[in-house]
């Protein structure tokens, strides 16, 4: 699914440099008991994800802990995400006090919207749309988040595309941005 | 290198923090920076009103705090001015732009802007109906102390419980002061907290944990993110004097990292509490030695079950396993583990230094103390409410939270989350306890307390909730596995309009058998929501099997649309119904057709005549 727009380097190889810094991490907690699911929330935060083949890695890493074992853990937790994740990632807060508000219309505007479903990637890569156990925000319900930004109090759906717009925005500039620079450096 | 700090330090420490609180020119700034104020916008503000103090570089009794948050929701952000001898401003809803005007005006021309405060009548938020029934004590520093300052909470007689424990009492005295308090968990269960560390006392190891369970996964409370918010060094305390109590050296604070902000600030209150040598080797000059870590959960509601909670600090998937040996025998490594709820620990810093005598004297006979619930749903003041035990629903509901908005109908309301249930307007007169809660058929759980009103359907609610359990089931269990699934099975076949009264036998039976056969709590509760639901609002699951109706007009399958005799034919809901279900000529009357209607509810939204009804 929409593979082709997370761009280049789906595939993390053994040389990515990013490897360097994990095993920096591992090594500053080596001999501690019960470090595995550290050892892969750090992998997710420095790759963005814990495929298998970083699993395979951390294993190798690890004198006594298999790819089976990791796999169970990153499995089981709903944390950690096994494939690449889009631009940006959309929280609809599916908790009680969201729902009772109507948090369900917000998920269906915005399945209708991207054409994705709940845990699925856009198919231009933008959002992964999540729906999420409470944001802790009961006073704001419903809420969602992109990023780090909440958006508060969305009764009405109809405000979606225009908060999605300015993401779509934002990448636009990112994009021109990037080709004036690019144009420069040829010039 | 950890400064030795001894009782005399702490009490010159508070001394110090009064006298420059006290002194008459001082002002203090609180910003309400919990998870809550920062999504409404406290930063911008915070940031504001420190670019408008940092251009007048003279000020020095001019002190902004954050701090977290003072439970009352709705206002939010919220600023409050303090001045010694002088009231206490409110402001509400504050914008950056309201933040400078603010500071032009009242911190350095002196005039408080009125019209910024609660309903511009200069109110303060204890004035409010919303903290006249409440009684804090596990959030007394919350909104109050800057809670990445040790100093401030220190000011609160912050570590002198840690002190007159490890100086004055013997492990045993503190167990038995913990006993004659009647401090049961509050995480949900209720079980005695100091029979549970009476249990892990006697036990020998070479090691001992305490756990500290921040994994607060009912959706709809936020309770223990508050207080980890607003007061993380009352809960350190509480782990160190939990470890003397019971003879443990270490203690992991097991936090959900959803909790970006408590994490944060746990870990600057660890650091804080380790350089002045509150946590670490011989505190406080005592033989006793106790260090904390954190562990940050992963996302699986499951751990918050005890056994699978140490099964995932010790880096293992969360699953519960088989009670006995329990985890006071055979926890954490195989170590003997006291683990205590954010809340729990919360209130045992003012036990040991105020007694047992004075913590009974709130609550009742068998649930002494007080409860945080976290307010949500159809109501008007959506918050964080602590109440001593014993004050009834509707109190809580009607005079605490203002009743429910718009001038609609109660129907219930939900406590204890996933594993709880609903009470309905006959027990709102019951007086909040414990056991109150159980024998009508619902739990305290966390202490999430969801409104809800006519609009709600119940049947959907309670799929809502099997939506839950069945995605968190751990899967170890059949009866959990397998007969959560079914249920939710069972309750989609209703909602979508194809159950039949058998399904609802099915659905009691089935319910019942999960909860006797379930291996851990998750399973043995999960049922909860729908047989509460059956049992109180049977009605609404019979029209849903016999009428194919949803008296609630949530569940979508069993709504009819249709255009009454007054639609002006303006054409507008048959151009926007994305399946071309309407037909009409123009300024004619226009019909639905029934097959083809999907129930998106497009052209109700629409209609600018209202000529759309649904039932």
């Amino acid at each position: 699914m929409a593979k082709k727009a997370n761009g280049t380097g789906d595939c993390i190889k053994p040389n990515d440099p990013r490897f360097k810094e994990l095993k920096a991490y591992i090594d500053s907690v080596r001999g501690q008991q019960g470090i595995n699911i550290m050892v892969l929330q750090e992998a997710q935060r420095i790759f963005g994800y814990v495929p298998l083949e970083v699993q395979k890695w951390i294993s190798l890493e690890l004198d006594d802990v298999s790819v089976g074992e990791l796999y169970g853990i990153s499995t089981f937790y709903s944390q950690f995400n096994l494939t690449k994740q889009g631009k940006h990632k959309i929280s609809v807060c599916l908790g009680t006090a969201c729902y009772v508000k109507g948090a369900q219309a917000i998920v269906e505007a915005l399945q209708q919207q991207l054409d994705v479903e709940v845990g699925g990637i856009s198919e231009d890569g933008m959002f992964t749309l999540e729906a999420t156990r409470c944001l802790g925000c009961c006073s704001l319900a419903p809420v969602m988040m992109i990023d780090d930004d909440v958006y508060a109090k969305l009764y009405d759906t109809k405000q979606i595309p225009e908060i999605l717009d300015k993401y779509y925005l934002e990448s636009e500039l990112d994009e021109e941005m990037d080709e004036a620079i690019e144009s420069e450096v040829d010039a | 290198m950890a400064a030795k700090t001894t009782l005399e330090t702490l009490q010159n420490i508070k001394q110090e923090v009064l006298a420059q609180q006290e002194a008459a020119d001082s002002i203090r700034i609180l910003v309400g920076m919990g998870t809550c104020g920062i999504s409404a916008g406290a930063i911008d503000v915070f940031e504001a009103m420190k670019a408008e103090l940092a251009e007048k570089k003279d000020i020095e009794n001019v002190q902004i705090i954050p701090c977290g948050c003072a439970g009352m929701c709705t206002y939010e952000p919220i600023v409050e001015v303090v001045v010694p001898g002088k009231k206490r401003v409110t402001y509400v809803h504050v914008t950056p732009a309201m933040a400078e005007e603010i500071m032009y005006k009242h911190i350095l021309g002196g005039d408080p802007v009125v019209k910024y405060t609660i309903d511009g009548e200069f109110k303060t938020l204890s004035e409010q109906n919303f903290y006249k029934k409440q009684k804090r004590v596990v959030l007394k520093n919350c909104g109050e102390i800057n809670p990445e300052d040790i100093r401030e909470y220190i000011s609160k007689d912050g570590y002198q419980a840690l002190a007159k424990a490890v100086l004055e009492m013997t492990p045993e005295d503190v167990i038995e002061t913990m006993k004659a308090s009647g401090l049961r968990g509050r995480g949900g269960g209720g079980f005695p907290t100091g029979m549970k560390w009476s249990f892990a006392a006697p036990n020998k190891a070479d090691q001992k944990y305490i756990i500290c369970n921040a994994d607060e996964g009912d959706p709809g409370a936020f309770m223990d993110r508050s207080v980890l918010e607003g007061d993380p060094h009352a809960v350190l305390e509480a782990m160190a004097i939990g470890g003397y109590a019971i003879g443990a050296s270490k203690g992991f604070i097991y936090v959900r990292a959803e909790y970006p902000v408590a994490v944060q600030r746990l870990m600057t209150a660890i650091h804080q509490a380790r350089e002045m040598g509150l946590l670490g080797q011989n505190i406080l000059g005592s033989k006793f030695s106790f260090d904390i870590d954190i562990r940050l959960g992963a996302g699986a509601f499951v751990c918050g079950e005890e056994t699978a909670l140490i099964a995932s600090i010790e880096g293992k998937r969360g699953m519960s396993r088989n009670k006995p040996p329990f985890p006071a025998k055979e926890g954490l490594w195989g170590k003997p583990t006291c683990i205590n709820n954010v809340e729990t620990l919360a209130n045992i810093p003012q036990i040991i230094l105020n007694g047992a005598d004075w913590f009974r004297g709130f609550g009742t006979e068998k649930s002494p103390g007080t409860k945080v619930f976290a307010l949500g749903g159809k109501i008007n003041q959506t918050g964080l409410v602590e109440v001593p035990m014993g004050v009834t629903l509707r109190e809580v509901i009607y005079d605490i939270g203002e009743g429910i908005p718009d001038g609609k109908a109660f129907k219930a309301v939900q406590t204890g989350g996933p594993s709880g249930g609903c009470i309905t307007t006959e027990n709102l007169d019951i007086p909040i306890d414990f056991d109150n809660l159980v024998a009508i058929g619902s739990m305290m759980g966390s202490g999430g307390m969801i409104v809800m009103d006519e609009d709600n359907c119940m049947v959907d609610i309670a799929r809502f909730f099997l939506d839950f359990t069945v995605d968190e089931s751990c899967g170890k269990c059949v009866p959990c596995r397998e007969g959560t699934k079914r249920l939710h099975e069972n309750l989609i076949k209703i909602t979508d309009g194809n159950g039949t009264p058998e399904d609802l036998d099915k659905l009691e039976e089935l319910a019942d058998n999960i909860k006797a056969t379930s291996l851990c709590g998750l399973g043995q509760t999960a049922p909860n929501p729908v047989l509460s639901t059956l049992k109180h609002f049977r009605d609404e699951y019979e029209a849903h099997v016999n009428d194919k109706k949803c008296p609630a007009l949530v569940c979508k399958p069993l709504l009819t649309f249709e255009i009454k005799d007054d639609c002006r034919g303006c054409t507008l809901c048959s151009r926007m119904c994305p399946v071309r279900a309407i037909e009409g000529e123009t300024k004619k009357v226009h019909v639905i057709n029934q097959d083809k209607c999907t129930k998106c509810g497009t052209c109700l939204t629409v209609c600018k005549f209202g000529s759309i009804i649904k039932y």
